[in-house]
């Protein structure tokens, strides 16, 4: 990756996150601290259970920690409601989610045009069909995702992340779904998109061999990351 | 640059919500709120328009009776002087002038009832006529040519005369050129009958009989458009001199005016219930619509939505729905109403008018209406969905408070139940009573669920599915036999109780009412009449005196028109009364206020009213009337209040005196008979032995009033067949609401290996069940408010059938197990792969 800037984008600070259960209080992440700059790559690695999606949720805005702070591009969460996160994400963040996430009632293009709707980007149409050309759907802008195979329901998905040209990006198991030989294309495209954009990666796997592509790792284990903190991407 | 953003923020959201409206209709979303909203606002403004033309038809045939919308009528020729002003106002006129007179004919005289008229006579109805007594009649436009009369067949067997024959009236001769045998207003004229000649007014100076003293009733017949005659008639009111009155459908005669009010509360009652059917099936698609975007929400929240937008575009987006559907409820409700009306034309009115644009306002109003109040509540919940939700499914999402969208339901319906019915009474109790059988249905159904969740290590396995379905889904089963049962019980209230319903109706006007009156009988001659009706077998004839007077003063205050603002107190108070004396009260009043009097108030000028004529002239027990008796001014004290029965066609009077108080006044009898055939043929004894006595059968006037009771039970029963259609709606839209999970469950099921023919059984069972559950809850609750409705608002007594509970059984497990079966087909013929598939997307 290149062109590395030094500023933060990403900042965990002690951050936690308790749930009431019936058996008494649930820990699923304690005392989370790291920092992650701008356009640099991040996998959050981990097995199931280990707070992995938990973490990304706050880290994204979707969730409120039950102690610490997020920052996102200096900007501390905690400050704001509901709608600004909303607010927040529209202009900075890009999701890519393990099933998807299409609506099912719209077509590829419909799906993409959306969030550029929502940010009332000018010529969402013109955008989000170039953005499709992009990751290979050119021909199938008019298609419905449930006559997209799932390899190509999940480049549509990833064009609707990038088409807003996000500041971040945060991938969810990005391949969970996929077959092997699908997820690499994919994910290929993805660091591709990412390097032509210089977007903030921050992706969330248990797959070892797809964090290795990242410039940074992140082991959570029963809610805490373990030491050493970071493990180099290449080890 | 604030006001740039707010624009382009308003255009981003209107198009955005149409775009996603075609997006979601596309993906099949929308499919199902929109029939809901179709199938509403079509039934609604199918009975509306159709309601509105019946009941503007009704309006229109009533109007023969007085032969034109408004009538001003008085014994003095200056009357004519409304014709300029009528004219002017392009409206519609026709003069008639009518007055006894005798008619010589094969050398005998005759009296008779002669009417002259002018060209456009009668302004509403036709006159029909026949060559021979008895011969073919048919409807005529004309009027008796000059030097002609058309005459009723009853002077023709008086006098032994037949068409062509020539008679004399007055100094004039004239041909009998056709036998009368309808004249439209004849019915709303009930005490001016004699045989009838009917004659052009050009002739009348002619015959020289004005001008000799002869009592003339002169008429100015009025039409035109209703909302134009009513003002006029408003205006009227303060130009009418002494002496003339204003003859009007509604307030000319109590039992039309009865019969009226009935017929709207009917059709109301049915309308009423296609408003409610349509609320629980939009109410119940609007849920599924809800719980099926909770993903595309929080997805949105993701993208980064505010709240306020999701809330916007979603808001937006089922009013664009709202008004799709509406345009298109409002077309097919045009449309469908056109074909009823083709269809009945014959049987219902000679001709209806044309539909009016109210009901397309009341089409346009209720589907926005609805889905504000039934849609918009569970809609809420989108707002508050989590965006986390992308991430993690079992997010909770907190909903709308259940008992909000409740308040909001019953709010709109009553709105809308008021707007359509406009009787608070009646919307009350059948809210009421929805809301009762809501709850009853809703807690017996839950009783009943628990019960079967005990039963299920019982039965074989297809019954445990389906018991286990039922059990399940606790909220969503009590949802579905309280939506099933509802419908059911409507349909039951049409089938059955309505039948009962509209019996007793016809009922209340027996077989054997009165058919003619007799009335000009002076005292002397009551003992004599009485003597030859009891002769000829005609039982229990009573005769009633009668003193006409007109009422001066009320507590000493004269009474004036302007002080009254109700149309009907304006013509109580300028018609003249007809006081008439009774020892004992009549058996078919009932007294609502006061004493009846004893015999130590015989002379006492008391006085008994009508309770209706008390209410609209603000009257209460011991205010004074005074009324103007033969010149004689005489204060009677209001000592009690009746409420009279005007259906039965029995002589009955707004006034009642006691005894010995207008005994020296001028008066006449009357009375009211039942004759059968034969009995009528020996009329003519009775004409011949009292020439002065005036005979009026009324038969036409009992066949005109039953014939619009009998077009009116047609048009219940086919807009209660409409009902019908909303009552499948609601049975479609439950079973809809469930599909997704049913789907997903069966697919499940199949994966693991059940047969299809077993989860088919399962399906028939849970069907079966919940059929038979709502069937026997909605039989009670439909005896119930059919009770209600009889004994409160028609004032019927009900009988209590046991059969309807059973039929509610029979009919409600066929129809859910019927409708059930169809509406999962294709939960059975989906493939279990691509279910699964979609699940895990």
């Amino acid at each position: 990756m290149t062109g590395v800037e030094s500023k933060t984008f990403v900042e965990a600070r002690t951050l936690g996150k308790q749930v009431s259960t019936r058996e008494g209080v649930l820990t699923l992440l304690d005392d989370i601290n790291f920092s992650i700059a701008a356009g640099t790559s991040v996998a959050i690695l981990g097995a199931s259970g280990s707070g992995k999606t938990t973490l990304l949720g706050l880290l994204a805005g979707l969730d409120m920690p039950s102690s610490g702070d997020v920052m996102i591009d200096g900007r501390r969460l905690n400050d704001f409601d509901e709608d600004g996160r909303a607010q927040l994400r529209a202009e900075l963040i890009g999701f890519v989610f393990q099933n998807f996430q299409l609506l099912f009632g719209m077509t590829a293009l419909e799906n993409v045009m959306l969030p550029l709707e929502l940010a009332q980007a000018p010529h969402p149409r013109k955008t989000a069909a170039e953005i499709l050309e992009r990751v290979g759907l050119g021909e199938r802008l008019g298609h419905y995702p449930n006559q997209l195979s799932g390899g190509e329901q999940q480049r549509c998905a990833i064009a609707r992340a990038f088409a807003t040209r996000p500041r971040c990006l945060f991938a969810d198991e990005p391949t969970g779904n996929l077959d092997s030989e699908t997820g690499k294309h994919i994910i290929d495209l993805l660091f591709e998109l990412n390097s032509e954009q210089g977007t903030t990666l921050v992706m969330a796997t248990h797959d070892a061999q797809l964090s290795r592509l990242c410039e940074r790792r992140l082991r959570l284990d029963a809610g805490r990351l373990v030491t050493p903190e970071e493990i180099p991407a290449d080890g | 640059m604030a006001d740039r953003a707010q624009h382009r923020n308003l255009a981003f959201l209107w198009f955005t919500s149409w775009r996603m409206l075609w997006r979601d209709w596309r993906g099949g979303e929308l499919g199902i709120l929109a029939i809901g909203l179709v199938i509403a606002v079509t039934s609604i403004t199918a009975v509306g328009f159709f309601t509105d033309r019946i009941e503007r038809g009704l309006q229109l045939q009533s109007a023969e009776l007085i032969g034109a919308d408004l009538v001003i009528t008085s014994s003095r020729p200056d009357v004519f002087d409304h014709i300029k002003d009528a004219r002017a106002q392009a409206f519609s006129v026709a003069i008639t002038q009518q007055f006894r007179s005798v008619v010589l004919g094969n050398d005998r005289p005759q009296l008779v009832e002669v009417k002259a008229v002018t060209t456009d006579y009668p302004l509403r109805g036709v006159l029909r006529v026949s060559d021979t007594p008895f011969g073919a009649d048919e409807a005529t436009t004309a009027i008796p040519a000059r030097g002609d009369i058309w005459v009723e067949a009853r002077m023709l067997q008086l006098l032994d005369l037949v068409v062509g024959d020539k008679v004399s009236l007055g100094a004039a001769d004239f041909t009998i050129r056709k036998v009368l045998r309808y004249e439209p207003d004849r019915a709303g004229d009930m005490f001016s009958v004699a045989p009838r000649v009917l004659m052009n007014r050009a002739d009348v100076d002619a015959t020289d009989l004005i001008g000799t003293g002869a009592l003339v009733n002169y008429r100015v017949l009025i039409a035109g458009a209703p909302g134009r005659i009513g003002f006029y008639r408003d205006d009227l009111a303060f130009s009418l001199r002494q002496g003339e009155q204003i003859l009007t459908v509604e307030e000319g005669r109590p039992e039309l005016n009865t019969a009226l009010e009935k017929a709207r509360q009917f059709l109301g009652l049915a309308a009423l219930i296609s408003v409610l059917l349509a609320g629980v099936a939009v109410a119940t698609v609007a849920w599924r619509y809800t719980n099926r975007h909770l993903d595309t929400s929080a997805m949105l929240r993701c993208l980064g939505a505010a709240q306020r937008t999701i809330i916007q575009l979603f808001v937006l987006e089922l009013l664009w729905l709202a008004l799709l559907a509406s345009t298109v409820g409002c077309v097919l409700g045009l449309l469908t109403q056109f074909v009823i009306s083709g269809l009945l034309d014959q049987l219902l009115l000679t001709q209806l008018p044309p539909p009016s644009f109210r009901a397309l306002l009341l089409g346009y109003a209720t589907g926005i209406v609805m889905l504000v109040g039934f849609a918009l509540p569970p809609l809420l919940s989108l707002r508050q969905v989590p965006p986390l939700r992308v991430l993690r499914k079992d997010v909770p999402v907190a909903s709308v408070s259940r008992w909000f969208v409740y308040v909001a339901v019953v709010l709109c319906m009553f709105v809308l139940l008021y707007w359509q019915i406009g009787d608070l009474k009646l919307v009350s109790i059948v809210l009421g009573g929805i809301t009762v059988t809501l709850l009853v249905l809703a807690i017996a159904a839950f009783g009943l669920i628990v019960l079967l969740n005990r039963l299920r290590g019982r039965v074989g396995v297809a019954w445990r599915f389906g018991l286990a379905n039922i059990a399940r889904r606790p909220a969503s089963s009590v949802i579905q036999v309280v939506a099933f049962g509802l419908g059911i019980m409507v349909m039951l209230l049409l089938s059955t109780v309505r039948t009962d319903l509209l019996d007793e109706w016809q009922h209340s006007l027996p077989a054997k009412a009165p058919n003619h009156f007799v009335i000009n009988v002076q005292p002397d001659q009551v003992d004599g009449i009485t003597d030859y009706f009891r002769a000829r077998g005609v039982e229990g004839t009573r005769l009633y005196p009668m003193v006409r007077a007109r009422l001066v003063e009320i507590n000493g205050k004269r009474v004036r028109t302007g002080d009254y603002e109700s149309e009907r107190a304006k013509h109580m108070i300028t018609r003249e009364f007809n006081l008439s004396w009774a020892e004992q009260m009549q058996v078919d009043n009932t007294l609502e206020a006061g004493d009846w009097w004893g015999r130590e108030d015989f002379g006492t000028p008391l006085l008994s009213l009508e309770s209706k004529l008390a209410k609209t002239l603000g009257l209460k027990l011991d205010d004074v009337m005074s009324f103007d008796v033969n010149g004689t001014l005489i204060d009677f004290t209001l000592s009690n209040l009746r409420r009279v029965d005007w259906d039965n066609f029995n002589i009955n009077f707004f006034t009642v005196v006691p005894p010995g108080v207008l005994e020296d006044k001028p008066a006449s009898w009357v009375t009211s008979v039942y004759l059968d055939d034969q009995q009528r043929q020996q009329l003519g004894e009775l004409v011949r032995s009292w020439p002065n006595v005036t005979l009026i059968d009324v038969d036409t006037i009992m066949k005109r009033v039953r014939g619009i009771m009998e077009r009116v039970t047609l048009a219940v029963e086919f807009v209660f067949l409409f009902t019908i259609l909303a009552g499948l709606a609601v049975l479609y839209a439950a079973i809809q609401a469930n599909q997704d999970e049913r789907r997903f469950e069966n697919a499940v099921l199949r994966t693991l290996g059940a047969k299809k023919h077993t989860l088919m059984l399962g399906l028939l069972a849970e069907f079966t069940t919940l059929g038979a559950l709502s069937g026997l809850l909605a039989g009670l609750a439909a005896t119930g408010l059919a009770w209600t409705l009889a004994e409160t608002v028609f004032r019927f007594d009900y009988r209590f059938d046991p059969t309807v509970a059973l039929s509610g059984i029979v009919s409600g497990t066929l129809i859910v197990v019927i409708a059930g079966m169809l509406g999962t087909r294709s939960v059975m013929t989906h493939p279990p792969i691509q279910t699964l598939r979609e699940g895990a997307s």
